[in-house]
């Protein structure tokens, strides 16, 4: 039984009543695209479309038409598949931690949380086949009977276990996203207005009807899946972790590597929330169910795990420096007064010093420095993957071999489709399906929403059980 | 042959309110056929009698069907049908093994869980599951009585008995088996 305080500040503002959920939410997925939003549909796809073109080139040619070399082997593409793996982890965070942790704000973000979970992994994943070159030999990565006398996949392998740990991720996000999803769909297939929407929306459903018996199942397959699902985004970041702890180059081995990617994904996952929720409630008229109570909360978690990810980068200092090994301490001074000096301070002030900003209430409830914020969390944090990979690199054991990493057109174009593909899934998601869980927060309407008309109201406003 | 039954469709506004509503007809005798409701209304399934799901435990069994599955895949594989030297290491080395064992005890548990779910509850597309009243997915909460099952009770009777405990409609709906 869990008890909600009267003096917490209320989740759902504006007195809405259960009907007023509905159609708030479900107004956008009835309506006719506005303006807006074919301009932002159109200009996603056609940034989509220079990075396919990018792409085509990429895989007809082959991995020269990047900037690689003997030296730096991996560059933008691991960076940018960490970057957008880090990113997805927020939603899950959202959808399954705090489920387990029963806090109620989850519900008004969940489900944009967790479509660009779905989106960003989709978004690393491109990068995956892209840095394997010949992305149609893909399938050479799970473990299939071959002509080879059938000579395995090797599962000692930390790469073989990041094809295992994406797709089983990406498969779950998937299943629990939609899971969620089937309640508010027949609430849209029962307000359809023409037979086609009610047609989509009717089989999208899966012929819902909303039954207690059915719910109670419902309920049970939701924790389990969080319980699933917390365990697993964990795992994720720390097998991507050890793609580069597991090997023997300085700057890469060490075993502070899982809790310190981690952290930064959840960071800059939850930057990415920020910025995208940010815009989507004032697009949509949603500032009723995501308030600044909300935006509050999510400030404070990239403040205390931005405040992680500035103790690890410390940490990682220092360990090198008292570990007693040349090639270990080189390389972090290289890292900080080498070349590549001003993608180290960049990552530094973005990630370390920005974020100290959210002590102050001022700035953490202020929208404007909010989005201004979760931007630069998010440069910060692909600088980081850039400095891990590409200064750990760069000046290897043989100083005759050390080399420069400088990024071709293909290389950026590549990245500029991955953000393509990204917000053209998004357009289309707020657009077609509810960006808000409406039974969840239905569910949580009469303990948090504002309305204090009944005096019922305030007795299950102490009492309710969710 | 085609054979219909008769229902009794009491709309209610609240929750809670339909949550004493099942408990004070049950306690009067009259069987419920179902409450259909927006949200998951907690405490409804022991009022309407309903044991416990035992989804959790097919979940169980599923992660160790995946458990068993992934493990010896890799065992099978790396341990005995094609032992590989790999830097002088054991052909397997457990710890190695963790991850992937893990990864497939988490897709055979989720998978396996959710398809129960869509089987027992008969989810699939094109499903066509009886609706009451279609505003059960918006503010209203359904609770349907069929008269068929309730010889005891007159239509009447019933009606009055919902009415009374806070109903705001009761609609007779037919329903085609």
């Amino acid at each position: 039984m869990q008890v909600t305080s009267p003096v917490r500040e209320p989740l759902v503002t504006g007195g809405k009543t259960l009907h007023d959920v509905t159609n708030d939410i479900a107004r956008h997925v009835e309506g006719k695209p506005t303006r807006l939003w074919y301009i932002s549909f159109i200009i996603s796809v056609i940034v989509m479309s220079y990075g396919i073109y990018c792409l085509y080139n990429t895989w007809w040619v082959g991995l020269g038409v990047w900037g690689l070399n003997k030296t730096v082997g991996w560059a933008w593409d691991i960076t940018n598949f960490v970057w957008w793996v880090g990113i997805g982890h927020a939603g899950t965070l959202i959808s399954a931690v705090l489920l387990l942790f029963r806090q109620k704000w989850r519900a008004s973000i969940n489900r944009a949380a967790e479509a660009m979970t779905i989106f960003a992994v989709l978004c690393a994943a491109s990068f995956i086949m892209m840095h394997a070159g010949r992305a149609w030999l893909a399938y050479w990565c799970l473990p299939l009977g071959n002509t080879y006398g059938t000579l395995w996949v090797n599962f000692n392998s930390p790469l073989v276990w990041d094809v295992f740990a994406i797709s089983t991720y990406l498969t779950v996000s998937v299943v629990f996203w939609y899971i969620g999803l089937i309640p508010d769909l027949a609430t849209i297939r029962d307000r359809a207005q023409n037979s086609i929407s009610r047609f989509v929306y009717g089989t999208l459903a899966f012929g819902w009807n909303g039954g207690a018996k059915d719910w109670s199942r419902y309920e049970a397959v939701s924790l389990v899946l969080a319980g699933l699902s917390t365990p697993l985004v964990l795992s994720v970041h720390t097998i991507v972790s050890m793609d580069f702890a597991t090997s023997v180059i300085p700057g890469w081995h060490t075993t502070i590597f899982p809790p310190y990617f981690v952290a930064g994904a959840i960071f800059s996952g939850f930057a990415m929330v920020l910025t995208l929720m940010l815009v989507t409630r004032v697009t949509f008229k949603l500032q009723d169910y995501i308030t600044m109570g909300h935006i509050e909360s999510m400030n404070k978690i990239i403040l205390l795990t931005g405040s992680i990810v500035g103790v690890a980068y410390i940490t990682e200092f220092f360990i090198a420096a008292y570990s007693g090994v040349d090639y270990e301490s080189y390389c972090f001074i290289n890292r900080a007064f080498g070349p590549y000096w001003w993608a180290y301070w960049s990552m530094m002030s973005c990630n370390v010093i920005s974020p100290q900003l959210f002590w102050f209430k001022k700035i953490r409830t202020s929208i404007t420095a909010t989005f201004i914020l979760s931007i630069i969390v998010n440069i910060g944090m692909w600088f980081e993957r850039f400095v891990i990979i590409v200064t750990s690199l760069h000046r290897d054991y043989l100083p005759s071999s050390w080399a420069m990493f400088h990024p071709t057109r293909f290389d950026i174009g590549d990245y500029i489709f991955s953000f393509g593909f990204f917000f053209t899934l998004f357009f289309l998601f707020a657009k077609y399906l509810p960006v808000i869980n409406m039974f969840e927060i239905k569910m949580i309407l009469k303990s948090s929403g504002d309305k204090k008309s009944k005096p019922a109201d305030v007795h299950a406003a102490k009492t309710t059980t969710v | 042959m085609s054979h219909s039954s008769q229902f009794l469709v009491g709309v209610f506004d609240d929750d809670e309110v339909v949550l004493n509503a099942v408990r004070s007809v049950r306690a009067s005798g009259v069987r419920v056929h179902e409450v259909y409701s927006p949200f998951p209304i907690h405490g409804i399934d022991d009022a309407l009698g309903y044991k416990r799901t035992r989804l959790d435990i097919a979940a169980f069994m599923f992660g160790c069907c995946g458990f068993l599955g992934a493990g010896s895949l890799i065992g099978l594989t790396l341990g005995y049908d094609w032992p590989m030297n790999i830097g002088g290491k054991p052909f397997a080395p457990l710890p190695d093994f963790i991850p992937v064992t893990f990864e497939g005890t988490v897709l055979c548990t989720a998978l396996g869980m959710v398809a129960t779910f869509l089987l027992a509850s008969g989810l699939f597309p094109g499903s066509t599951k009886t609706v009451f009243d279609a505003r059960f997915s918006d503010d209203k909460f359904i609770l349907a009585v069929e008269l068929d099952k309730n010889h005891g009770h007159s239509a009447e009777q019933i009606t009055k008995l919902l009415k009374s405990n806070g109903a705001t409609e009761v609609n007779l709906k037919e329903v085609k088996d």
